[in-house]
């Protein structure tokens, strides 16, 4: 750590930009869009959190009876258990990326970056504030999924309470990435692409069949920001604890670290040119 | 400095403004002094909104000096936008939530307290004679009350400057006519206000001093009396000729006046009698379809300095 610290900051400095190092309010977002959701809003939050949920009921009823069990960390589970801590992943993501889509009209249509910037809010609040708002929301979706999954007898034991710290961890990423992805979006045609990403991204991530299955294409799974999420949601299920968490952890902090630094040099390029 | 009454809030020096090939502002100067109401006249594309931008901390100077406050915006931007309120040229209101509400989040994000931004803004809004519209939505209101929604929003920290990028623009004449007058109520209680307009009735109505643009430059400074004084003969005769005929009429008609201008639709003739003027027309016998004689404006000081007009 020593050595890191040493040698980090001077490269760090030129890399994050000044209106994320001049951020004082990232929770004025908070705030506005408090604003706006507390009347009704709510209820779409809670459409995001049925797809998974009806996933989790049928693997329950249908199909985890069909399938055998599965081996995670030299640990034999029932396949109830196997996929639960996956779609909790999921869901985390999909709550996260779903909410981080109307970047797109803030900064377009409806002009409310604009609004903000012209205080003395900065590009870096901005992009800080709608992240934390958007994990906020996989939040609180991971939150209803793991009450449900508890209810239907799902989490292992009481380490399944790790399992919220992490699925935020989870929302945060994806958060970011979806920040990001969403700078780049520069018509409402643009949004096809991302369920497009998406969707091979939840089937591929070991969500519904373990690692070992890939075979020698194994390591591609480290490429999907998804699996990350999922083996290391799935450890915490069964109270395994393999070094390869610590991996996990890091990449889903640096996919939300270099998210945010990207995010807020699009930002400033599109709104403060 | 003789007749300078406050000190200069903005300066700009050879403020220049491009965006890759294309230069908006061509090293400019001025300077806003506290307390004025200073505007910045010309057509679509002069560069007003660019400079307006640059003033604002939203957008970075490319090379010349600018200070607001004796801040440099590359700086200080948050201080400086701490101090401003700024009513862009779209209104740029938050169409999810009531008029109320968007002047009091407006006011958080300059980390007011909650209950001081309910109360600014119900005060605001009496101000700008909304206060019964305070729990709509923005999306019904027309679009002279959503620029009064704007203005008041951009008073929720009481700003030392007001930058308005062409407050009226759009609006029939009733609603500019309601808005040249708070803003001239704002002006007496000491804002210094900074607009743009290509209407020269508006800069006429409303600044103390202003600045000329043309593509990017600054084609003449003073008051409007001023510029009318030193750029235009003091009253104008419009003559329309039949469709088509002005180019055959000119030459019947030159000299009449001190200067004349040709335009697709009329003659302008220049001169201090535009009485006498007519006379003259019709002692040379060029009959036109109509006739009228009219003080110079800001219109004919612009035009006469870039042989354009303001509102194509």
């Amino acid at each position: 750590m020593e050595l890191l610290n040493n040698h980090r900051p001077p490269i760090t400095a030129g890399l994050i930009p000044p209106s994320l190092r001049d951020a004082r309010r990232p929770h004025r977002v908070l705030e506005r869009h408090w604003f706006v959701s507390r009347s009704g809003f709510f209820w779409i939050l809670l459409g995001g959190f049925f797809e998974p949920f009806f996933y989790l009921v049928s693997t329950q009823l249908g199909f985890g009876s069909l399938i055998d069990d599965v081996e995670v960390g030299g640990e034999l589970v029932s396949y109830v258990h196997f996929v639960a801590p996956a779609l909790l992943a999921a869901s985390a993501m999909n709550g996260a990326m779903y909410e981080t889509m109307n970047v797109f009209f803030r900064m377009t249509f409806d002009k409310t970056y604009s609004s903000m910037l012209a205080t003395p809010m900065t590009a870096g609040d901005v992009v800080l504030g709608d992240v934390f708002w958007a994990t906020i929301r996989g939040g609180l979706y991971s939150a209803a999924f793991l009450v449900v999954m508890a209810v239907l007898g799902m989490t292992s034991s009481w380490w399944g309470l790790l399992l919220l710290p992490a699925s935020l961890l989870v929302s945060f990423a994806f958060a970011g990435v979806g920040m990001a992805i969403a700078t780049f979006i520069r018509s409402i045609e643009d949004f096809e692409y991302v369920p497009t990403a998406m969707l091979p991204m939840f089937l591929f991530s070991a969500t519904f069949f373990p690692a070992s299955s890939y075979g020698r294409f194994e390591w591609v799974l480290n490429f999907s920001p998804l699996y990350h999420g999922v083996a290391l949601l799935r450890a915490l299920n069964l109270g395994q604890f393999p070094p390869s968490i610590f991996t996990h952890v890091v990449v889903l902090f640096a996919l939300a670290g270099l998210s945010i630094v990207l995010s807020a040099h699009r930002i400033e390029r599109a709104l403060l040119g | 400095m003789s007749g300078s009454e406050g000190t200069a809030v903005i300066t700009a020096k050879a403020l220049t403004k491009r965006f890759g090939d294309f230069e908006a502002v061509k090293g400019t100067d001025f300077e806003v002094r506290a307390g004025e109401a200073f505007g910045f006249l010309g057509p679509n594309g002069a560069g007003k909104s660019s400079t307006m931008r640059m003033i604002g901390a939203v957008s970075p100077v490319t090379s010349g000096e600018l200070r607001i406050f004796g801040l440099d915006p590359a700086d200080d931007g948050r201080k400086i936008r701490a101090r401003l309120g700024v009513v862009p040229q779209q209104d740029e209101l938050d169409e999810f939530l009531t008029v109320k509400d968007n002047l009091v989040i407006y006011g958080r994000y300059f980390d007011i307290p909650l209950k001081a931004c309910r109360e600014k803004a119900m005060e605001l809004l009496e101000f700008v004679q909304l206060a019964d519209r305070a729990d709509s939505k923005v999306q019904p209101l027309s679009g002279g009350m959503k620029r009064r929604v704007t203005i008041a929003r951009s008073l929720m920290s009481d700003p030392e400057i007001l930058l308005l990028d062409e407050p009226t623009t759009g609006l029939d004449p009733q609603a500019r006519h309601v808005l040249w007058d708070r803003l001239y109520r704002l002006k007496q209680q000491g804002v210094t206000l900074v607009l743009t307009t290509h209407y020269m009735d508006e800069a006429e109505q409303l600044c103390d001093r202003l600045v000329v643009m043309d593509q990017g430059e600054i084609a003449a400074e003073g008051s409007p009396a001023e510029l009318i004084r030193t750029h235009s003969p003091r009253e104008v005769l419009e003559l329309r000729f039949p469709a088509g005929t002005n180019a055959e009429h000119a030459p019947k008609v030159e000299g009449v006046g001190a200067r004349q201008e040709v335009l697709p639709d009329r003659i302008l003739i220049y001169a201090d009698d535009g009485e006498a003027a007519l006379s003259e027309v019709h002692r040379r016998q060029a009959v036109p379809e109509s006739a009228l004689v009219r003080r110079s404006t800001l219109e004919d000081v612009f035009l006469r300095l870039t042989g354009r007009t303001l509102v194509e």
